[in-house]
């Protein structure tokens, strides 16, 4: 039974990935409105179910006239971007160190810990936010500044597969035989590594999207006007009292794509028999 | 056992060394910070005086120094915008920021100990995979979108809780449940996970042979063990809570050292900013001794005898 | 007077597995009966359901199950954590991990007596120095205060049989006790559980794979195989007469010094213990006897070699 409930969740993770992703690369083609339109005749109308609305406007618009189907559509592609290309940067990093730590041992295995050591100490939010204030906002900026900050969990699961396999026979057997270092890396270590890190890449996606719906929050993520769901969430934070759709409904988008994710990836784990704590 | 500890606090002092270091870099990233603090309507003049009065103009490697010697002394600075020495000023707002920590780490232990414990119990039953859903959804909350509909439903409409500033313990409520929800899911997968490996060991096929209670069983053999890695989980997880608690704070409007920080990054008032990620990067390592101590109290096979 | 211990009957399935197809044995007040047969064929399974210890898949039904005459069939899990550590006690084979590592020997001792007797933290400490000293402990009051790790399998071993005795049982179950220990503490171990049991009258059931150690303490011997109990007798008359081809075959496969010689094989039985569904028919040794022929796949009868010798075989003696 818990097999089966396990499946659909999966399945459900897959299906909300599955739009999203297909929200974010076709947003141009879906939108009905430019998203960046202002309409001040038009300013916060109300969305389809509720009394009043605008057949234009399927959610209605925001405190600016802007459509915010639109807005939501597009802000979707750009927690997607994000997500996608930080945890690109951030495994890039993660992996490498976490491969040469595991595989090396001794001193780059200690120089390895340390900085992962040193990076959990450090409060991400409060450095992203800074690197971002003092460099100026820019997709560029947040995207390079948050690969350097979350390829953490990258490195811990990497180093701690790689350790119990080069503890393995075939291992071995591959060294007897007179394989190279680098191609025992290549050619055994990490095909076996590979499920459990793609695993830690879903959930890291999520991360991704989450920290920078934060960021973007604090007014120091995505620059406006580019429509980000945290920053949709702030802006309407002055209107939640009164229109709380307004942050209802970023809101709601980004936890059912959070929970997407993170449905997918434990299905994923399932799948592989993989492990993403050490 | 005293060199585990001794090697401990030897990289716990690299840590805070390199962190010292990276909050310096940091801060000098944009290059002329001088530039930065005068403002964008500034002239050459003002920007010149800038960079004298707050010891601009000196070689980094000088200045680096400088902020090494005196942090290691404990002190941090000044702040440029509240012309005040940043000891106090995070001294002043530390209060604020432990008391919602540990606010947290309560309420989330509070919430998934029996729940883990429940779980286990029943495992593989619909409870059990109804607890696990619980964690799910706790992970994919965004902690600032929970806090405002938290605040609209207990704040306003409820008019239960107040939304915003600490005049009374219960301003520490709703702000306490949002960052347990960043602990929960953790934690309750940890003490569901011990307590199954607990309960299927052999000591506790011993107790019952010695036919002792159920609730014997599973609160005094049982959880005693599976507790051992989720107190040190914990005491790291309020580590995270301290560090990530700028957002709640700015949410609910809690003047703690993580509002401090996002002050002074609007004001560009590097010395404290500086100073609050120093502070809560030592926080976290000596949470993180803590809870190594932690195992060794609760675990007597660790103490060495 | 009703014996101390009376199973009939005891069948104990894990879904679709049968472990325990039919067992029957009596444990008198001041006998060790030895449950003895190879690994899997169901002898601790028989033991953890008298004492309803079975993980929780497990199915238990018996014609009778009483213990000093008190069905316990009826008893719900808390009218049998009243006599589990009391009046019935039990102890396993792997002492390394069965205390539990964060409490003292001394709590984990005292426990039992405060949940049993309403005993006083004093006199339960008193006694369990007592039971220390009895087992062989040396300086009691200070193991009392040590913790599991800080003490060898053997002394480990040692604290478990003093923990059974707490309460004062009638009946001990002790599950391979000496299996997981070096063969020098192995006899001190028997040879301890044997002054115990003279001493205190106590009924043992001592479940084993070694003949060596039935010969040595047994009173009573019951030989499993494949979830039936195929003989039973009283430990000389086994030895001396034993009638199922199963019994026959281990006793040649224990070598006696002086008896063996050099140019012979040892004695093995081939094949290995097949897997039994709850409805197999006959008897299950078929496929490994010597004797067996095709009237064996069907019901096999109890046949006795004197009044208290019984075994499962159809073959003529």
């Amino acid at each position: 039974m818990k097999r089966g409930w396990k499946n659909i969740a999966t399945w459900v993770g897959a299906a909300i990935v599955g739009v999203a992703a297909f929200a974010a690369l076709f947003a141009p083609l879906l939108v009905p409105h430019d998203p960046f339109l202002q309409d001040l005749g038009k300013r916060l109308l109300v969305p389809f179910w509720m009394e009043g609305s605008d057949p234009q406007h399927l959610l209605g618009t925001d405190q600016l006239g802007r459509d915010y189907l639109a807005r939501l559509i597009y802000g979707c592609r750009i927690s997607m971007m994000i997500g996608v290309t930080v945890t690109i940067v951030s495994g890039a990093i993660g992996i490498t160190m976490g491969v040469l730590g595991g595989f090396l041992g001794g001193r780059v295995d200690d120089v390895v810990l340390f900085a992962i050591t040193t990076r959990l100490s450090l409060p991400v939010v409060l450095v992203a936010l800074a690197v971002v204030g003092l460099l100026g906002s820019s997709m560029t900026i947040l995207m390079i500044t948050l690969g350097l900050l979350l390829w953490e969990r990258f490195a811990v699961v990497a180093r701690s597969t790689t350790m119990q396999v080069r503890n393995l026979d075939f291992v071995a057997a591959a060294w007897c035989a007179g394989c190279s270092r680098w191609r025992i890396l290549a050619g055994e270590v990490l095909p076996n590594i590979a499920s459990h890190l793609v695993v830690v890449a879903t959930l890291e996606i999520a991360l991704a999207i989450l920290l920078e719906a934060a960021l973007s929050f604090l007014g120091l993520g995505v620059p406006p006007p580019l429509p980000s769901w945290g920053l949709m969430i702030a802006e309407a934070k002055d209107y939640m009292f009164f229109s709380p759709w307004v942050i209802m409904i970023p809101g709601v988008c980004l936890f059912v794509l959070v929970l997407g994710i993170n449905l997918l990836g434990d299905g994923l784990r399932d799948a592989f028999g993989a492990r993403t704590d050490p | 056992m005293l060199r585990f500890f001794i090697r401990r606090l030897v990289v716990a002092l690299l840590v805070a060394a390199t962190v010292m270091t990276l909050a310096f870099i940091m801060t000098r990233l944009s290059g002329d910070l001088a530039t930065s603090i005068a403002g964008p309507s500034a002239t050459q003049e003002d920007i010149e005086a800038v960079r004298k009065a707050y010891g601009l103009d000196r070689p980094v490697i000088t200045q680096f120094f400088d902020w090494v010697g005196r942090a290691t002394m404990g002190d941090l600075g000044d702040s440029f915008f509240f012309k005040r020495r940043v000891t106090e000023l995070i001294g002043e707002r530390m209060p604020v920021t432990l008391t919602l920590g540990l606010t947290g780490l309560v309420i989330a232990l509070v919430i998934s100990l029996p729940l883990g414990i429940l779980a286990a119990v029943k495992e593989n039953t619909a409870l059990d995979r109804a607890v696990q859903i619980v964690a799910l959804l706790g992970q994919a909350m965004p902690s600032f979108w929970l806090g405002l509909l938290l605040m609209i439903v207990f704040g306003l409409k409820l008019g239960w809780l107040p939304i915003s500033g600490t005049d009374s313990w219960e301003s520490f409520i709703m702000p306490g449940v949002v960052l347990a929800f960043s602990a929960v899911p953790a934690l309750t997968r940890l003490t569901r996970a011990g307590m199954i490996q607990a309960m299927g060991s052999d000591y506790i096929r011993t107790a019952r042979a010695k036919g002792l209670s159920r609730a014997s069983i599973l609160l005094k053999h049982a959880l005693r063990n599976a507790a051992i890695p989720v107190v040190a989980i914990a005491a790291v997880q309020l580590g995270f809570m301290l560090g990530g608690s700028i957002v709640i704070e700015q949410v609910f409007a809690l003047h703690g050292v993580g509002f401090l920080g996002w002050e002074s990054i609007a004001k560009n008032d590097f010395p404290v900013v500086q100073a609050v990620v120093l502070v809560l990067a030592v926080i976290y390592v000596g949470l993180t001794m803590l809870a190594d101590m932690l195992n060794a109290v609760l675990d007597p096979r660790l103490r060495g005898a | 007077m009703s014996a101390l211990l009376e199973v009939e009957k005891l069948e104990v399935g894990f879904g679709r597995t049968a472990a325990v197809r039919g067992t029957s044995f009596t444990v008198e007040r001041g006998e060790t009966h030895c449950l003895v047969g190879e690994s899997g064929c169901g002898k601790s399974v028989t033991a953890l359901a008298v004492m309803n210890l079975l993980a929780r898949n497990g199915v238990r039904r018996a014609a009778r199950l009483a213990f000093q005459g008190e069905d316990l069939q009826k008893l719900n899990d808390a009218g049998m954590s009243r006599l589990r550590g009391n009046a019935m006690a039990m102890i396993f084979q792997e002492p390394m991990t069965s205390l539990n590592p964060t409490y003292t020997i001394g709590s984990q001792m005292t426990e039992v007596m405060r949940r049993h007797k309403g005993a006083s933290q004093r006199a339960a400490t008193d006694r369990a120095a007592d039971l220390l000293a009895r087992v062989g402990i040396t300086a009691p009051g200070l193991r009392l205060g040590q913790f599991p790790h800080q003490l060898s399998g053997g002394l480990r071993q040692r604290v478990m049989i003093a923990m059974a005795l707490m309460c004062d049982p009638q009946l001990l179950i002790a599950d391979e006790p000496t299996t997981a220990l070096d063969v020098t503490v192995q006899a001190q171990i028997l040879r301890l559980l044997a002054t115990l049991q003279r001493d205190l009258g106590l009924g043992l059931l001592l479940i084993t794979h070694d003949l060596g150690i039935v010969a040595r303490v047994a009173t009573r011997v019951s030989v499993m195989y494949a979830g039936e109990v195929v003989e039973s007798a009283p430990t000389a008359g086994l030895f001396a007469n034993p009638r199922h081809p199963y019994t026959q075959g281990l006793l040649r496969c224990v070598p006696v010094p002086g008896k063996i010689r050099r140019d012979e094989p040892l004695g093995s039985i081939p094949g290995t213990v097949p897997r039994v569904g709850p409805d197999f028919e006959g008897c299950a040794f078929r496929d490994r006897c010597d004797f067996a022929d095709d009237t064996c796949s069907h019901a096999v009868p109890r046949r006795f070699a004197a009044p208290t010798h019984d075994f499962l075989c159809r073959l003529p003696a």
